[in-house]
């Protein structure tokens, strides 16, 4: 599949700024640390200007970006537009939870319930972004158990590395800050770990005989294409990054959203209020580039099963 | 409404004779010039007379080599929207712009309310629909239902522009949901079939296979006709045959 950079930017960003949301909230709501305005502000700001710079840059790739507002409609039968319902509906509790924070330092009482329901919103949010993909089934790679799931521990883990930095700028970074974090860092590694191991396993069942439905005939080559040059469903279907590019580039994207943040984080634990925050930038910048990687190669990788009448071998 | 049909009045479709389809294209072009007028028109092309023209088709003619040695076949096979019974291409929609008819089936896209985010392109498994960059909206067959109903035309002409092409009657366009319809009973008689069933779209248009071939491995020997001997013996034939002579020269 085509990796459009809109798409990649609006689900890395948006991802961590749920899932920052979703810290915020949480720790709120369990009064991780006093209710210091300033702290709001950034936070929730950082969060929301992800979101939102996130959804603005997904209406890049829409041939009509003016007619947006038409793909909150049919959340009957759409994760793309339950998508655009949750994204928007996060707002009104975020808002609250912002006002109330940053104007009036108090995040307690009636506003810990919109705490409790910004987090359910995010989660949701993240939740029907992978069911987009994972919903396809003419695409093997997405039509996972674990798509979801890898998007929804991505969140929080680039979300955690966002708070753990945003805090670190405020106060002594609290032991259980660092160590939820290594868990959600943790736990989206083991997640993607098992993804890549199922589609690596799963079996390419579809062949140009399935296809077409000749293959009681025998094998299909493709003799003559429909057309010289490629047309769109190559172009945006046809896309395929090399197998040994791939095997690196996964490498990379894991030393750079696992492994260097797992350290990071490590090395907080013994760091000084003053250092804390370079540390934190470190894993920020880190799991930043990592996650970009991984989400281009959840494209790149990605095979589509009408490229079986185009001449591949199997989807 | 992206929510699909319950069930549809009828289920117009295609069949598509893949032993008679000589490849010739025809049924392509005549979609293209049908419908860069028509339905959801222009069909835009990029770059036409340039390094890299390309552009948005709606139907699409491969050809495959199937089988090796003897037995090996050249099958000519066109592709285009299968109006399937449950198609995700309009589930996935996030605007309502895709759409199932429920009097005949037929899958539209609406121009005016697509936003061309391409979602319903990566939903089709049979790669059916097509991007156009120019107008920004996704394009499909229409199974030419500015054609179909159109009672502005001759009524021989009331059948998809690609049916109306063909040279070769290689393709049929009919009620695929009633028995006694004439594409039910060609399926019926030809063994037609679904593109890719295991991918639970229930395709409505159906594939014709070639028939078993007609060669020294597969034809069975006859013995010549045998002539009749002319005996000559019987007098008025004999006459007969001298006076057609005499008249002949």
């Amino acid at each position: 599949m085509h990796p459009a950079y809109s798409v990649i930017f609006f689900t890395t960003a948006s991802g961590a700024g749920y899932g920052l949301l979703v810290w915020l909230a949480m720790a709120s709501v369990f009064g991780g640390f006093p209710p210091d305005w300033a702290l709001g502000l950034i936070g929730l700001g950082l969060a929301l200007a992800l979101i939102t710079a996130g959804l603005l840059s997904s209406t890049a790739h829409l041939g009509r970006p003016e007619r947006a507002w038409r793909a909150f409609s049919q959340w009957r039968s759409s994760w793309l537009s339950r998508e655009g319902v949750l994204a928007i509906a996060t707002y009104i509790p975020a808002a609250v939870l912002g006002i109330s924070w940053v104007f009036y330092e108090r995040f307690d009482g009636a506003v810990a319930i919109a705490s409790v329901l910004l987090s359910i919103l995010a989660l949701a949010t993240v939740y029907a972004t992978g069911m987009i993909y994972a919903s396809l089934p003419t695409i093997r790679a997405w039509h996972q158990p674990l798509t979801v799931p890898v998007y929804l521990t991505l969140a929080m883990a680039t979300g955690g590395i966002l708070f753990v930095f945003v805090l670190s700028l405020f106060t002594a970074l609290p032991a259980w800050a660092i160590t939820l974090a290594l868990v959600a860092v943790v736990a989206a590694y083991v997640t993607k770990r098992f993804y890549w191991v199922a589609i690596d396993e799963s079996p390419r069942s579809l062949r140009p005989e399935n296809a077409t439905g000749l293959g009681h005939l025998g094998t299909v080559r493709q003799l003559e294409p429909p057309h010289a040059q490629a047309n769109f469903v190559m172009r945006e279907m046809g896309f395929k990054v090399a197998r040994k590019h791939a095997v690196k580039l996964r490498r990379l994207s894991a030393y750079l959203l696992f492994l260097i943040p797992i350290v990071c984080l490590l090395l907080l634990f013994i760091a000084s209020m003053y250092t804390a925050p370079f540390f934190a930038l470190v894993a920020v910048l880190a799991m930043g580039t990592g996650v970009v990687i991984e989400r281009w190669l959840f494209f790149a990788e990605a095979e589509h099963v009408s490229m079986l009448y185009y001449g591949a071998e199997a989807a | 409404m992206t929510t699909l049909p319950q069930s549809t009045d009828k289920k117009l479709g295609l069949v598509i004779d893949l032993d008679i389809c000589v490849g010739c294209q025809a049924c392509a072009t005549s979609c293209k010039e049908w419908n860069t007028g028509g339905y959801s028109a222009p069909l835009s092309d990029i770059d036409p007379y340039g390094a890299d023209p390309h552009g948005a088709w709606l139907n699409r003619v491969h050809s495959y080599e199937v089988g090796d040695g003897v037995s090996g076949h050249t099958v000519h096979f066109p592709r285009s929207c299968l109006h399937c019974e449950t198609p995700a291409c309009v589930t996935v929609c996030p605007t309502g712009a895709s759409y199932k008819r429920a009097e005949d089936g037929i899958v539209l896209v609406n121009p005016d309310m697509c936003i061309g985010c391409k979602l319903c392109s990566w939903a089709c498994p049979y790669g059916a629909r097509e991007y156009d960059e120019h107008h920004g909206v996704m394009k499909k067959c229409t199974l030419c239902v500015d054609r179909i109903y159109n009672e502005h035309l001759a009524e021989v002409d009331r059948i998809p522009a690609c049916v109306r092409a063909c040279p070769t009657g290689a393709r049929h366009f009919g009620d695929i949901g009633d028995p006694d319809s004439a594409v039910s009973k060609l399926v019926a008689e030809r063994g037609g079939y679904d593109l890719m069933p295991e991918m639970g779209y229930k395709p409505v248009n159906k594939y014709l296979p070639p028939r078993a071939r007609r060669d020294q491995t597969t034809a069975e020997v006859r013995p010549p006709v045998e002539t009749p001997e002319r005996t000559g013996k019987d007098t008025a034939s004999s006459f007969f045959a001298w006076a057609d002579k005499m008249l002949s020269s």
